[in-house]
C-alpha cells in the first residue's frame, strides 16, 4: 500500500435527482477497489471529515462524502451551512437516504470499482449510516457512536424517529464503534440494539472502548482518545477488508 | 453526544459577519459540539439573517460558565440603564 491518492470535489445526483457537491478520494494506480460512502457529522462537510475520506482512499477504497447541507447552502462554509441546517430543524431522514443512495451509485459507476460498497458515518452520521444500511443494499456498514438509534433525545424534531425498529431490514454486516463514557448512545442502548439485531439474525460486531466518550475519532477535538481511535481504525480496516474486497 | 434542541429568538439589531455588517432577523441558541472551541460541548449562539443566506451569521461558542456570566451581564446592564434608554 503506497497510499497514493487523488482527491477532488465532484457533483453527484442525490435525493430526487438533486445536484449535490461531494468530496471524492480514490486510490491511484491500476487495480480494482471497493467503495465507501462517508457520512459527515453534524458540524458538516468539514476539513476533518474530508481528511477521513482521504484516509479511506489511502487504504485502497474509493470514498465519497456527499455534502448533506448543499441544497440550502451552496458555496457556504461548512460551519455556516451546518448552522443553517440546524436552524431549519435538520435534514430529513428520507433525504439522507436518497443522498446516500446517489453516492453509492456514483461509486459503483467508477471505472475499477469492484461493485462492493460500504457506508460509514460519525456522530449523527453514525445514526445515518445505520439508517442507510437498513434502507439500501450495502455490503458493509460502520456506525461510529451514532445516537438516536434506540431513543430520540429531548428537543429533537418531531420528524426524527428511533431507528431500532428498522433492524430487521439491515442489509449487511454492521460494525459498531462506541465509547463507554458516551451518554448518547449509552452502552445500555448499544447493548439493546445488539440484542435486537441478534433476534433478527443480523451479523454485527460492536466494540465499546473504555476511557472514551463520544467523538473519540475526532483528532481536532477535545474528545479525541488516541487508544480508542487507533484500535477503532484497525477494526474498520479489518471489517471492510473482509467485506469489500474482491469482485462484487 | 449531538443535541437537537435549539432555542429560536426573533431579533432586531445588527451583527458584523465575515463580509461586514448586516441586519439580524433571528438568533439560534443551543448546546452542542463546537466547530472551533476546544471543548466537548459549548453554548453556541448564531446571530442570523437567513434571508441573506447562510453566511449572514455571527457565531460564538462559549463555555457554560462564560455563557452564564454573559447572560447575567446582559441582564444587569439593561437593569442599570437610565430610564427610557432600554
Amino acid at each position: 500500500m503506497n497510499e497514493a491518492l487523488t482527491a477532488e470535489t465532484v457533483m453527484m445526483k442525490g435525493h430526487e435527482g438533486d445536484e449535490l457537491e461531494a468530496y471524492l478520494a480514490r486510490p491511484d494506480g491500476a487495480g480494482t477497489f471497493g467503495g465507501v460512502v462517508v457520512i459527515h457529522h453534524r458540524p458538516g462537510y468539514d476539513s476533518a471529515t474530508k481528511e477521513i475520506t482521504r484516509r479511506f482512499a489511502a487504504h485502497g477504497y474509493a470514498a465519497l462524502m456527499p455534502n448533506l447541507y448543499y441544497r440550502d447552502s451552496p458555496g457556504a462554509s461548512p460551519d455556516d451551512a451546518a448552522a443553517a441546517a440546524r436552524a431549519k430543524g435538520g435534514v430529513p431522514d428520507e433525504q439522507v437516504v436518497g443522498d446516500v443512495a446517489g453516492a453509492a451509485a456514483y461509486l459503483r459507476g467508477l471505472p475499477g470499482c469492484n461493485g462492493k460498497i460500504g457506508v460509514v458515518g460519525y456522530c449523527s452520521g453514525g445514526r445515518q449510516s445505520f439508517l442507510a444500511a437498513c434502507s439500501l443494499p450495502f455490503d458493509a456498514a460502520v456506525d461510529c457512536y451514532g445516537g438516536a438509534v434506540v431513543r430520540v433525545p429531548t428537543g429533537a424534531p418531531a420528524s426524527m424517529k428511533p431507528l431500532i425498529g428498522l433492524s430487521k431490514n439491515l442489509s449487511c454486516p454492521l460494525l459498531g464503534l462506541f465509547g463507554a463514557d458516551d451518554q448518547f448512545p449509552t452502552p445500555a442502548e448499544t447493548a439493546e440494539l445488539s440484542r435486537t439485531l441478534d433476534e433478527f439474525g443480523k451479523p454485527h460486531e460492536f466494540h465499546t472502548f473504555t476511557g472514551a466518550g463520544h467523538a473519540f475519532f475526532s483528532v481536532d477535538r477535545a474528545a479525541y482518545r488516541v487508544e480508542a481511535a487507533v484500535e477503532g481504525w484497525e477494526k474498520i480496516w479489518d471489517f471492510f477488508g473482509r467485506h469489500l474486497a474482491g469482485k462484487g | 453526544m449531538c443535541t437537537y434542541s435549539t432555542e429560536h429568538v426573533p431579533a432586531t439589531g445588527s451583527g458584523k459577519g465575515a463580509t461586514g455588517w448586516f441586519r439580524l432577523s433571528e438568533v439560534s441558541v443551543y448546546l452542542d459540539h463546537p466547530a472551533h472551541a476546544l471543548a466537548g460541548h459549548t453554548l453556541n449562539i448564531d446571530f442570523l439573517n437567513p434571508a441573506q443566506g447562510p453566511s449572514a451569521r455571527v457565531a460564538v461558542e462559549l463555555t457554560a460558565q462564560t455563557a452564564l456570566a454573559l447572560a447575567r451581564a446582559i441582564e444587569s446592564t439593561l437593569a442599570a440603564a437610565p430610564p427610557g434608554l432600554a
